[in-house]
């Protein structure tokens, strides 16, 4: 049995947690505010996960770069083999958001999608 | 000269939105004017995620979060000129704009709304002794070329302040390759989020060095290395310096609301803010002219950006659809005391203040277990416990129009921090 | 082989190269850094000194009372700001009054005209802000403020269009006496002339003893470091403010600036390194202590920036002018009031080696310069004008000094032009306001990159190894 203090990232609030755990089974979370605080803290402990944003390089647009996301939280292990896979994916304007731009990222099984619509170069 | 009604200046996220809420309460000639190639303003730069939580009750990225106003206010046929620059806003509302197609231009609008924003404070305005070679740059000078343009400004950074966009920029910097070596933070709390601290510095293993400063600055051409120390009543301590071999150094030291044009204007200013005086309808000194966003006060959220923006958006319209406005009424200031820095309205018109009043503010320090207070004259009309309060949040208080009225004859409202 | 090869591009160089481009004669001005105007032109008080301060009898008292009688025609013809602000030097002890009485007198014989004594009513009707100690005061109406890039940048592009060539990037490593004239060794390859001018600021006294080591010169770099504030704290004073060197020390200024702006400053702080322009806590604090000594209530928090400068002390304080071997000329200690004493040191060099080479007047020499346009200036009509014909002046870059695109195309295009952050924000103050380019430098760099054909990530700050890019995202991976 332990006590983990953390703070909840689910909101700008930054709940001071306290999650109790036995082993891989997380008996209590403490301090949350919301449901999101609950579900963080449970994760956080056990197998925790960011959602990642970057950049990739556009072919062809109006802006020389696009901006991008996981579509849902990757595993925090991942954060790095996720950017560094970005690396030579390259998106061909017209882009609109919520575009796949790297499918399946680093083996998480998450696409990275567009956040912002790039138009075609005039 | 041309006629309008409505000028917004501005079509960041507090423009948009101002723009949104008075064509939907019925402003039918209204016109944006934004400096730059796109609307959306400094969120198309930060493409982080954490914005829309209140607004949309989901998670966006700043472009996403852009995007649904921008395109809502098209939608809507709002006209926003881009690549515009507001020259001038005089006394009388005249606004100066200039652009490549219409060149030199001017609007004279019945209602004007400022959404200017703000901007960072340099590394001049710190006084930071050293050289002034390449490789000093505030975080969202750096954010721009990484995030917009795909360039690295550096591979080994310092970062001085841990505001929002600092300790965002310490997490992009290292994803896109740059090691960073630490933050260091003047004051012994952080300017930031507190989850902003656990997933762009304690996930990344950046140490946050706070109550120390940047002493030093070396390399004549380009950042060679910056020298920190341990600072105790404001003075840096002999003998805590640190040294950081480093190209970059990273500024994240504060946000000052861009009021140039208020002031040319003759807009009453905030001294603690920086931004405009305003009462309960976020309308200025000048009748008709109105704020909201950052121009008006730093705020944490941009969520309560456009909440703060639509109220402006929907007083304008009042203002310009309702002919005849309440000139007499009674007026009363909003005090704050007792480690409240400042409050947004400073005055507020209890005849005016509809169902709520939105009273927004910041705290000096950080406190734990107080309560925020408000009076009317001696009464105490509202009081919420806050077990943390601290500087890098706004805190926001509803007050309801009917209390209000009820004291309207009292000589002030205060706002106050009191024990628990 | 030149005529003339000029060492050193700063206000004294340019100078010199202008007056001498009204003769027939090849001229280059060479310079270790990417631009002229980079080492003590750069970072000082911008004052035109009316002259009352150099000691009477001294090379410095007479060019600069002749420079700064020449500033008005020159500021017109050559098309750079420049304003006859006049000048206050302030005593606020009546223990000083004899040291104020002193300098009046050393002013007017050295030709000062206008000088004056005024007592505390008329100081405080003129200066509002003046300490409540001002006692009295020297009012100097000749003293003037100049933006010494402006004139600098004048000076060189007027040159340039008389023939002048410049070299940038290039550092003189040598000097070889040759039968006609002299081979000067740099870093990039020799270089000949039959005459040099050595206007190479704090490394002059290098040159010199290359040449004269028997007779050395010594020049100590003297730091000044000064704090510049933001236009809302322009006028808190309308004239340059002096204070009387007393038992407080020299003393700081407080001045206006041709460009609105409130510069205080400098310290005088004795350094080895000649490329030593760290400004020091220590320094700072003692600018801040002392700036309230004559003017109070400076708004420093309105502080923009805060630099330091170089002034190439001399240890006789003097200036050094004059052929010291056959086909060598001297420019040497031009300290303050170097930037004052600027068009009488030009013409003072270009007289000497004119006579030392027997040049003839070049009939074709065209003293007017036109400016880089300030659309601010134009009346509604014209700017609209101006910009129907060339949308780049309707696109606001610098939104603190409101620079358009226009302006900034044309100070790339000059010649000598700008080839870095620095050079686009002496030309045109973009970077130059509240906000310090944090906001435009990204935009002036894609502008440099486009108008000089090089890609984004070579543009510098300053020229040599200030690049403001180091890499693309994730190149590491």
């Amino acid at each position: 049995m332990e006590t983990i203090k953390l703070i909840c990232i689910g909101c700008p609030m930054g709940c001071p947690l306290e999650v109790e755990r036995d082993g891989d089974t997380v008996t209590a979370v403490r301090g949350n505010t919301c449901p999101r605080g609950d579900a963080y803290a449970r994760k956080e402990v056990t197998h925790p996960t960011r959602i990642v944003t970057s950049t990739v390089r556009v072919q062809g647009g109006a802006a020389p770069m696009v901006s991008c996301k996981t579509r849902s939280d990757i595993p925090k292990d991942k954060i790095f083999a996720v950017a560094a896979a970005l690396k030579t994916v390259e998106a061909t304007a017209p882009i609109a958001i919520g575009d796949v731009l790297l499918p399946d990222a680093a083996g998480t099984g998450v696409d990275v999608i567009s956040t912002k619509a790039v138009a075609a170069k005039n | 000269m041309k006629n309008v009604d409505l000028v917004i200046i501005g079509g960041g996220p507090a423009g948009l939105a101002a723009a949104i809420a008075a064509r939907k309460a019925g402003v039918q000639d209204l016109v944006i004017l934004e400096r730059d190639k796109e609307p959306g303003g400094i969120l198309n730069q930060c493409i982080h995620n954490g914005f829309g939580l209140h607004t949309f009750k989901e998670e966006l990225t700043g472009p996403e979060y852009a995007a649904r106003f921008a395109e809502q206010a098209r939608e809507l046929g709002i006209p926003c000129k881009l690549n515009t620059m507001v020259m001038d806003l005089a006394a009388d509302k005249t606004v100066t704009a200039m652009n490549r197609e219409d060149g030199l231009f001017q609007l004279h609008p019945k209602a004007v709304v400022l959404a200017m924003g703000c901007r960072e404070r340099p590394r001049g305005a710190l006084n930071i002794p050293g050289y002034r070679p390449a490789g000093i740059y505030t975080a969202g000078t750096a954010q721009r070329l990484v995030n917009m343009e795909g360039y690295l400004p550096g591979r080994r950074v310092v970062i001085l302040g841990s505001g929002d966009i600092g300790l965002i920029m310490a997490r992009r910097m290292t994803l896109e390759g740059a090691k960073v070596l630490c933050v260091a933070e003047l004051m012994p709390y952080s300017g930031g989020l507190k989850r902003n601290i656990v997933q762009c510095l304690d996930d990344f293993g950046i140490p946050l060095k706070l109550s120390h400063t940047v002493v030093d600055i070396q390399g004549k051409e380009r950042v060679e290395g910056v020298t920190i120390a341990r600072v105790e009543n404001g003075k840096p301590v002999p003998g805590t310096e640190e040294h950081f071999d480093c190209d970059t150094l990273l500024l994240s030291c504060g946000l000052l609301p861009e009021n140039e044009l208020s002031r040319g204007a003759g807009v009453d200013l905030n001294p603690v803010t920086g931004g405009p005086a305003v009462n309960e309808s976020l309308e200025t000194s000048i009748p008709g002219v109105f704020a909201a966003g950052n121009v008006l006060h730093v705020h944490d959220l941009v969520d309560f950006v456009s909440e703060e923006a639509s109220a402006a958006g929907a007083h304008a319209a009042a203002y310009i659809l309702g002919g005849e406005q309440e000139a007499d009424t009674r007026t009363l200031p909003v005090r704050c005391e007792n480690g409240v820095r400042y409050t947004v309205p400073t005055t507020l018109r209890p005849a005016c203040a509809g169902d709520t009043v939105t009273l927004r503010f910041r705290v000096a320090n950080v406190y734990k277990n107080k309560k925020v207070a408000v009076y009317a004259g001696d009464t105490c009309i509202f009081s919420r416990k806050r077990p943390v309060l601290a500087p890098g949040e706004m805190e926001t208080v509803l007050l309801k129009g009917d209390v209000l009225r009820a004291h309207a004859d009292a000589a002030q409202l205060t706002v106050t921090l009191e024990e628990a | 082989m030149y005529d003339i090869i000029i060492i050193g591009g700063g206000v004294s160089g340019c100078a010199a190269a202008r007056e001498l481009s009204r003769y027939q004669a090849d001229i280059l001005v060479v310079d270790k850094e990417e631009d002229v105007c980079c080492g003590t032109t750069k970072a000082n008080s911008a004052i035109v000194h009316a002259g009352y301060d150099a000691a009477h009898g001294s090379l410095m008292a007479r060019l600069n009372v002749e420079g700064s009688k020449m500033m008005p025609a020159l500021a017109k013809e050559l098309d750079f700001a420049y304003d006859q602000c006049g000048s206050l030097v302030i005593c606020i002890n009546e223990e000083d009054r004899p040291a104020l009485q002193k300098l009046y007198e050393n002013g007017v014989a050295n030709g000062v005209e206008g000088l004056r004594i005024i007592e505390r009513d008329e100081l405080v009707a003129m200066e509002p802000h003046i300490a409540d100690e001002a006692v009295a005061a020297l009012w100097a109406p000749t003293g003037g403020i100049v933006c010494p890039f402006g004139l600098t940048y004048a000076l060189a592009e007027n040159a340039a269009k008389n023939g002048v060539k410049f070299q940038f990037d290039t550092t003189v490593t040598g000097l070889t006496r040759l039968d006609d004239g002299w081979r000067v060794e740099t870093d990039r390859g020799p270089l000949e002339a039959r005459c040099v001018v050595n206007a190479a600021g704090v490394y002059a006294d290098k040159l010199h003893n290359m040449v004269q080591p028997d007779d050395p010169m010594t020049i100590v770099p003297r730091r000044g470091d000064y704090f510049l504030l933001d236009h809302t704290a322009g006028d808190h004073v309308s004239h340059t403010i002096f204070q009387l060197p007393g038992k407080y020390g020299k003393g700081v200024l407080v001045t206006p600036t041709v460009h609105g702006n409130l510069l205080i400053g400098p310290t005088a702080i004795d350094i080895e390194d000649k490329e030593g322009t760290a400004t020091t806590a220590a320094g700072l604090d003692e600018v801040r202590a002392k700036a309230g000594l004559a003017v109070k209530d400076i708004p420093l928090r309105q502080t923009i920036t805060s630099f330091a400068g170089l002034r190439a002390h001399e240890l006789r304080h003097d200036f050094f002018i004059g052929e010291i071997a056959p086909g060598f000329v001297d420019c040497a200690g031009i300290e303050s009031p170097g930037l004052s004493g600027s068009p009488a040191i030009g013409v003072m060099v270009a007289d000497i080696v004119s006579q030392s080479l027997g040049l003839e007047k070049d009939p074709a020499f065209d003293p007017t310069r036109k400016g880089i346009l300030d659309p601010k200036t134009l009346p509604m009509e014209e700017r609209n004008e101006l910009i129907r014909h060339n949308p780049a002046y309707g696109q606001i870059i610098c939104r603190c000094e409101s620079i358009t695109e226009g302006e900034i195309i044309d100070a790339i295009h000059r010649v000598p032009g700008a080839r870095s952050l620095d050079g686009v924000k002496r030309r045109t103050r973009a970077g130059m306001g509240r906000c310090q380019a944090g906001f435009c430098s990204p935009r002036v760099m894609e502008i440099l990159a486009r108008e000089l054909g090089v890609e984004q990530s070579a543009v510098t700050k300053s020229g040599g190894g200030s690049r403001i890019i180091v890499g693309t995202n994730k190149d590491v991976y």
